[in-house]
């Protein structure tokens, strides 16, 4: 405390040393200015001379931001030109869930302005369940431009809210390609992981979309296209304030098709109200020429995302319109097997075509009475009759003398029960039974009694309508086998170069010409005298076929199958098989309608349609009729 | 010279200190330059500034025109006013962003913490004046105690900015008046083990702002977006900075309050370090003159009034730019005469009057 009290005595002196002692503190502040402020430089040094670099980077990569461009997506059209699916422009209203502050009440108010359905609504709340908070979706779709004035009228009640112009998909033809053209969709996380593993995720910025079935998927990397990138300049709300750089993208290439559209309508429109699949094949080239699957569906419910109360009812219904019935559906063939068998016969040299039964009306094999149709049989029955009138006992005697393996290792040269490697996904191999598949599928040996009934075409046979197509347009082009293609050619689109899907020949069968003419002469036979005379009675072009019937239930030993006592659904499968003109065959395909009974009365005036279309141009008027009709 | 024009200049002049007006002269138009850029261009904050300015220069003139006896005698008033005009705030005051700093006079309402912080010296600087004779440790007590009220009240507000600029006036002066060195040292250790119990009295936002000053990239676009954004400002910058109007963080956007508490970062990422430097350079010249009026000054009052001045000039200009260049947090001061906001300025600029008054009057005093 002294030396803060003051002496009177020595007053001037000692206001003299308390001035000094100020300037003394005074000075220890100067001191700390400026070593604050030197403090301060060193930062400043530091900042913009040793890290000067780094922070350039950042400032240029807040300034700078790198904008994907999408591409268009490639067109698919038929080999006419006829558009399946194509591209247009038009307004969407996308709300970016992070931007709003309460959803509910902006769509409320959103719907006093535009039309805003309950379907909107569900398909939003999918979506917005899959996606992230800062992506921007979709609340409606297809604005007209009255909406579009109205909503930008209104635009500022609506942060968040944007009217985008953007390109939609849209399949023109509807239902008649749902399961050739297939759909795109909006990219699950799964299809990231995807294309993050083939490294074509760079290339997907800026895309909301891929192909999720049919050729859309199948053809995805021709279609998608390449990504442009646009550097920008942006300011911190992300807007772009000028374009620094572009690099275009560069379009999806176009698919030209080898399938006929208006082929393809006859051939839906045949089948009616009936359910069933139709492949019709260039046996030539093995371009597809029709490909049905019927019921179908609306594709371009699934081009914004379907809604969840659309998805339950397509997937629910018991009509199965998700499955692409030509090539995932799996039948017996029925009798349209035995063209095959009898050629396979013959192959093994088992059979001449000469060689003839006597038919009781059945076979007893093993204790067990194996069933003809015809009640007391079709008597003296040689190669040719066996076809043309379907004569069920020689083929259980055949079948018997093949056995099994031989059977199936023949069966298995054109294609039953494997893949065909058809261009587009999804497909079954179906079930060619032989003893080592039993063995595989049951762990159980095979027993003889078995292969009695795959002779004509039932027991464990199941194969895919376009296995069928597949073989038989490998008989009519005398055992050369195509690759069924349903893309002719890839069209690059800007500079026209046309990239073919080459016919691919994948194997000739080595079949005699001459056991072929036997069966071929055989087929003629059965849509001239046979099982579908009455089908072609008036055709003016030779053609060949085979009609069949596949049960969907077991008929007791000795019962009698009699249509109208059982349910619908388990009434017999209608097959047909035919190819024409017989001499020189420009189409050959395969006819399954379900739950229709005879294959010569439900399957073959469907086939009879198509065939008048394709070879004369002839319109029919109405689907085909049952022959009872 | 006309004689009448004579008197007129001298009237203007009499008071005014030249070398503090140049400097200051130039401080605010290197302001307006700013201003101009961080505005995009647009006049109208530049010219808003201007007139600030005007008002700002006429309020110096006036106070280099009161002397410094009269100011001492307002010192007890003005800090009693300032007290009540704080427990009111306290009481009715507006909440501002979630702080309670304005109040309501009549038409119009005001913010008593920015009263205080010319109240605060003149009350001490009147008190130490006053014991100048028999200082004991009970008045270095009394001058605490008198510091610490009101500065409680603007931590409560909450205003930590304001609450620590006037602590650090009260505090200077405090330190110039003599405060033993024992206790100073005392204090320091006192203080940095108190620093734990500190931290748990911080609201959360105030950990947040020194939380975030150690690691800015914790929260990017929360509260350490400022500091990242005008760091990135500052270092981009340069030795020679991008040019006037040219900085792309300033005109995109990036840098938030780019024209008040922030607009240091314009500043450096245009004109770099070597603007930097010449920015700080002035500053010390000013600073420079400042001591040395109060250094001269002829009483304790006027010495201890003026130093504090000088220091709280000093200490607004060290925090801000700290806190723009990323090692300080981020606290709600201006750049003082450069930032825009009229406040500031005329408070910066009463102080100037103060100091320029305290130089111009002694030779009255002494004679």
């Amino acid at each position: 405390m002294s030396e803060l009290s003051i002496n009177p005595g020595i007053e001037i002196r000692d206001s003299e040393r308390e001035l000094q002692r100020f300037r003394g503190r005074l000075g220890i502040l100067g001191i700390f200015v400026l070593s604050l402020f030197g403090l301060l430089f060193l930062r400043f040094f530091y900042l913009q001379v040793i890290q000067h670099s780094h922070y350039s980077t950042l400032a240029e990569a807040n300034r700078i931001s790198v904008l994907p461009i999408a591409p268009h997506r490639g067109i698919i059209v038929d080999r006419n030109g006829i558009q399946l699916a194509h591209n247009y422009s038009a307004y969407t209203l996308e709300i970016t869930p992070s931007k709003v502050s309460d959803l509910d009440t902006t769509i409320e108010e959103l719907a006093t302005v535009v039309e805003i359905s309950p379907r909107d609504r569900r398909r939003f709340r999918k979506m917005l369940e899959e996606s992230k908070r800062f992506e921007s979706l979709p609340i409606r779709t297809r604005l007209s431009d009255e909406e579009i004035a109205r909503f930008a009228a209104h635009r500022y009640r609506f942060p968040g809210v944007e009217a985008k112009a953007r390109l939609f998909r849209q399949y023109p033809q509807g239902d008649m390609f749902s399961h050739v053209v297939g759909h795109i969709g909006r990219i699950n996380q799964k299809e990231v992981e995807q294309l993050e593993t083939e490294d074509r995720l760079a290339n997907y910025r800026g895309s909301d979309y891929i192909g999720k079935t049919g050729l859309e998927q199948s053809y995805e990397k021709f279609l998608h296209g390449t990504t442009g990138v646009e550097e920008v300049e942006v300011d911190s709300g992300g807007r772009a304030v000028r374009t620094l750089s572009r690099t275009p993208p560069v379009s999806g290439n176009n698919l030209v098709l080898n399938l006929d559209a208006k082929l393809q309508e006859i051939a839906y429109n045949a089948f009616g109200e009936r359910r069933g699949a139709l492949v019709a094949i260039d046996p030539a080239t093995g371009g597809v020429l029709a490909f049905v699957s019927k019921p179908g569906f609306d594709p371009n419910l699934f081009v914004d995302g379907i809604d969840p109360q659309s998805w339950a009812e397509l997937n629910g219904s018991i009509d199965k319109p998700l499955l692409n019935r030509a090539a995932a559906g799996t039948y017996p063939p029925g009798s349209t097997f035995k063209p095959f068998m009898a050629l396979a016969a013959l192959f093994y040299g088992k059979r001449t075509p000469q060689q003839a039964i006597s038919d009781p009306g059945y076979y007893m094999f093993g204790g067990h009475r194996f069933r003809d149709d015809k009640v007391g049989g079709h008597g003296m029955v040689d190669m040719y009759k066996s076809i043309v009138v379907s004569c069920d006992t020689y083929y259980y005697v055949l079948a018997n003398d093949l056995g099994i393996d031989p059977l199936s290792r023949f069966m298995g040269m054109f294609g039953f029960g494997s893949r065909t490697g058809i261009d587009i996904g999804g497909e079954s191999s179906g079930v060619l039974p032989s003893s080592d598949w039993k063995m595989r599928r049951f762990k159980q040996k095979w027993y003889a009694g078995e292969t009695i009934s795959v002779g004509i075409g039932q027991g464990y046979n199941s194969y895919t309508p376009l296995q069928l197509a597949s073989a038989t347009a490998t008989l009519a082009n005398n055992g050369v086998m195509f690759r069924p293609h349903i893309v002719n050619y890839v069209e690059d689109i800007r500079t026209r170069e046309k990239s073919p899907i080459e016919p691919k020949p994948l194997r000739d069968l080595g079949l005699n010409p001459e056991h072929l003419k036997v069966i071929q002469d055989a087929l003629v036979g059965v849509n001239k005298e046979g099982t579908s005379a009455r089908v072609f009675a008036d055709a003016p072009y030779v053609s060949a076929g085979k009609t069949g019937t596949a049960q969907v239930i077991a008929i007791k030993q000795n019962e009698k199958y009699v249509e109208s006592r059982v349910a619908e659904r388990h009434r017999d499968h209608a097959l047909f098989i035919a190819y024409a003109p017989a001499d020189k065959p420009t189409i050959a395909l395969a006819v399954i309608a379900e739950n229709s009974g005879f294959g010569a009365r439900a399957a073959a005036p469907i086939a009879r349609q198509v065939l008048d279309y394709y070879l004369l141009g002839k319109v029919p008027n109405k689907p085909a009729p049952s022959e009872e009709d | 010279m006309h004689p009448a024009v004579r008197r007129l200049t001298l009237f203007l002049t009499r008071h005014i200190d030249g070398v503090l007006l140049s400097a200051i002269l130039l401080l605010m138009f290197t302001g307006l330059l700013v201003l101009l850029s961080a505005s995009n261009g647009s006049f109208v904050r530049t010219s808003g500034q201007l007139g600030n300015m005007l008002v700002a220069l006429g309020v110096m003139w006036l106070f280099a025109n009161i002397p410094p006896h009269y100011l001492q005698r307002l010192a007890v008033p003005v800090f009693l006013l300032g007290c009540a005009l704080l427990v009111g705030v306290a009481l009715f005051g507006d909440i501002v962003n979630g702080a309670r700093r304005w109040l309501h006079v009549g038409v119009t309402r005001i913010q008593p913490s920015e009263l205080m912080k010319i109240a605060i010296p003149l009350m001490l600087a009147w008190y130490f004046n006053r014991n100048e004779s028999s200082l004991k440790l009970r008045n270095f007590l009394v001058a605490a105690l008198m510091l610490a009220v009101p500065a409680a009240l603007i931590v409560r507000q909450p205003d930590l900015g304001t609450a620590i600029l006037i602590t650090a006036s009260g505090g200077y002066l405090i330190f110039l008046a003599g405060l033993p060195w024992r206790v100073i040292i005392a204090l320091t250790v006192a203080g940095l083990s108190s620093m734990p119990f500190l931290w748990s009295a911080l609201h959360d936002y105030q950990r947040q702002r020194i939380l975030t000053l150690i690691d800015p990239t914790a929260d990017p676009l929360g509260t350490g977006y400022h500091t990242i954004q005008s760091t990135i400002a500052v270092g981009s910058g340069g030795v020679l900075g991008k040019g006037w109007m040219n900085g792309t963080q300033t005109h995109l956007d990036f840098i938030p309050e780019r024209t008040t508490d922030f607009i240091f970062a314009v500043y450096a990422e245009e004109f770099g370090l070597l603007g930097n430097a010449i920015l700080l350079v002035l500053l010390l010249f000013l600073i420079a003159r400042a001591m040395v009026i109060t250094a001269n000054a002829p009483t304790l009052f006027a010495r201890l009034l003026a130093g504090s001045i000088t220091m709280t000039f000093f200490t607004y200009a060290f925090v801000n730019m700290g806190m723009v260049s990323g090692i300080l947090p981020v606290v709600g001061v201006p750049l003082p005469l450069i930032s825009y906001g009229g406040t500031s300025l005329v408070s910066i600029c009463l102080g100037f009057g103060i100091l320029m008054s305290i130089n111009t009057h002694k030779k009255l005093v002494q004679t």
